[in-house]
């Protein structure tokens, strides 16, 4: 008996991400979502630009890859255009939060019946390790190289409790997949946020807290431990907002 | 509907847009192309379609590469710095080889420039929409028929080459009003085995993307494309010629400034001059052949734009510089009279004489 296998909504190809990446189990509890909920047919995922720029090449399913933050946009085309169709995205904290904000909000705003996967690891991966909008107060980047100085560059951004303000949403949630415990915490909440979207419940996004060992300038070992130690306090995980709860029309 | 009615180009392009099939709209408020929206939003909604007022012009045209990847019929519109937003999006169309109709009414720039009507986006739109190797079939109405009649065209176009329609309008021909003819009979539709449905795990999963990081597959991809766009060139330009049986003076005019330049054509033939119009509708694919046969019979070309002089420049290369080109423009939304194009065609009679 089979106890254990890759996901039918994964392809076979090869991941270029880095050792220790967390992007490879973000794709497989996405694709376990897809799977659980039968919605390999019709769903159509939309790539961004960042690390994931490639994740067309991961997943099973029709594929769009947006220019950089504008895959709500492009998401909310898709859906309007299909109803029927199950649409998510899946962006990096650079596309989402910095070049791609106005479309996050307003897509959220609107409560667009789409998914939101947001990978937050608090650097710009692909172009090689910049500050990004979640860089946390003193993180050392390529860009902010004697520590992100909160007096020149103010603050970072907290996306899931600034959303949940927000009439439009209907669950917000962050999660984190630095140990087992939060890897099938955060498996929870990507299921709800795609069920959510079956049931036409509208604007679902998922944060995840996630590492990068390469830029970061640490072993996949330690990252995993400095989500724990700097992100998480910075970043607390929890359910920011989830109407099933506040209106009382929870199914189950 | 077969009788005429009388319609403002802006609503006459809406319509006619519906006729189509396009059942997807998404803008941004900007002057002058207003009434476009403000028709969208009012028929979709009754109509099953969507009408969305996007948060920004970027968002807009992203949108509608989300619909069009859906292979749904999709259009959105501004106004000149409302294009220059959208020109990522337009990259994108054309890197994805997904079409959609976009129509600009042109106003004065640069900059907030003006709200009055203007021709300044020449450049804009057949050179500079946005970065890359790429072109956009650039579709330019005279009258609030053609507003109606290039819009059809300018989807089946796009569908056909799987690439943006422009259609390059200005405020004068959005807001006035003339009567127009609504049937158009056959409308063409294509599949498009392409697009994001779903593969209802029924077939391959369908990509669309602009990203080559082989730069030998972008190469190739860029080459095919324009073994496209040649093709394009071969098939698809038009102009509207006007007096030119035995003109000896070529007027070069697209849009609002080619009905000043008839007038002028007419008051200039009253004065014993023979002077006659091109006028490319289609902007891109430019008529240069056609010009450039008109240069061998004519002795002296006059471009009237609203603008600078961008068009003239492709007249110039056109004709291969064989004969003197004048330019007869205003600029800022300020018109040329028919009596300001008389003036330029004597003038270039004067150099050029009778062939």
């Amino acid at each position: 008996m089979v106890v254990f296998q890759k996901p039918k909504s994964l392809t076979d190809t090869v991941m270029h991400y880095c050792p220790g990446c967390t992007h490879g189990i973000v794709h497989r509890l996405v694709a376990e979502a897809i799977d659980e909920l039968g919605i390999e047919g019709r769903t159509i995922g939309i790539a961004p630009v960042g690390c994931a720029v490639m994740a067309y090449d991961y997943f099973t399913v029709d594929m769009v890859q947006a220019a950089h933050g504008r895959a709500p946009a492009v998401a909310t085309g898709v859906k309007r255009a299909n109803p029927e169709n199950i649409v998510f995205t899946y962006q990096g904290d650079g596309d989402l939060a910095a070049i791609g904000m106005a479309e996050t909000v307003h897509s959220a705003a609107r409560g667009e019946n789409i998914t939101i996967v947001f990978i937050n690891n608090a650097i710009y991966g692909m172009t090689g390790g910049q500050m990004a909008p979640t860089s946390l107060p003193g993180q050392v980047t390529q860009t902010s190289p004697y520590g992100r100085d909160i007096q020149q560059v103010g603050y970072p951004i907290r996306v899931s409790e600034m959303l949940a303000t927000l009439d439009g949403p209907q669950y917000i949630e962050r999660v984190a997949v630095n140990n087992v415990k939060n890897v099938r915490n955060a498996k929870k909440a990507i299921l709800k946020a795609f069920k959510n979207q079956v049931d036409g419940k509208g604007f679902s996004l998922v944060e995840v807290l996630s590492s990068c060992p390469t830029n970061w300038g640490k072993t996949p070992q330690q990252a995993l431990e400095l989500i724990e130690e700097n992100m998480i306090p910075y970043y607390p995980l929890g359910v920011y907002k989830d109407r099933d709860l506040t209106e009382g029309v929870a199914k189950e | 509907m077969s009788d005429k009615v009388l319609m403002k180009g802006n609503e006459a392009l809406a319509e006619a847009a519906i006729m189509a099939g396009c059942r997807h709209y998404l803008g941004y408020p900007i002057t002058p192309q207003t009434e476009v929206a403000a028709y969208m939003s009012k028929r979709l909604p009754k109509i099953g379609g969507t009408f969305l007022q996007a948060e920004s012009e970027i968002a807009a045209i992203n949108m509608v590469i989300g619909v069009s990847a859906a292979g749904k019929r999709v259009m959105t519109s501004s106004s000149s710095p409302g294009i220059a937003l959208k020109s990522e999006g337009l990259s994108y169309l054309a890197g994805c080889d997904l079409p959609a109709l976009v129509v600009n009414v042109q106003r004065g720039g640069p900059g907030l420039g003006g709200i009055q009507p203007s021709q300044s986006d020449y450049f804009q739109a057949t050179r500079s929409a946005g970065h890359g190797d790429f072109r956009m079939i650039v579709l330019a109405p005279s009258s609030v028929q053609e507003m109606a009649d290039l819009t059809i065209k300018g989807f089946e176009l796009a569908d056909k080459y799987r690439m943006t329609a422009m259609i390059l309008s200005d405020g004068i021909l959005g807001q006035m009003m003339e009567p127009v003819q609504l049937n158009f009979g056959d409308i063409k539709q294509h599949d498009k085995p392409w697009a994001v449905t779903g593969t209802g795990c029924q077939r391959e999963k369908n990509v669309i993307s602009s990203l080559y990081l082989k730069p030998e597959q972008l190469e190739d991809k860029n080459r095919e494309r324009y073994l496209r766009y040649a093709a394009i060139e071969e098939n698809e330009t038009m102009v509207e010629e006007y007096q030119m049986d035995d003109a000896d003076v070529c007027v070069v005019a697209y849009g609002a400034a080619a009905r000043i330049s008839k007038n002028a054509i007419d008051l200039a033939r009253e004065k014993g001059i023979k002077a006659g119009l091109i006028r490319p509708i289609t902007l891109w694919p430019f008529p240069k052949q056609i010009l450039r046969s008109a240069a061998e019979r004519v002795s002296a070309f006059v471009v009237t734009e609203l603008s600078m002089g961008q068009m003239i420049e492709d007249v110039e290369l056109a004709i291969r510089c064989m004969r003197p080109v004048l330019l007869c423009n205003r600029t800022g939304g300020m018109v040329m009279t028919p009596e300001e194009v008389l003036e330029k065609i004597e003038k270039a009679y004067s150099i050029g004489g009778t062939v």
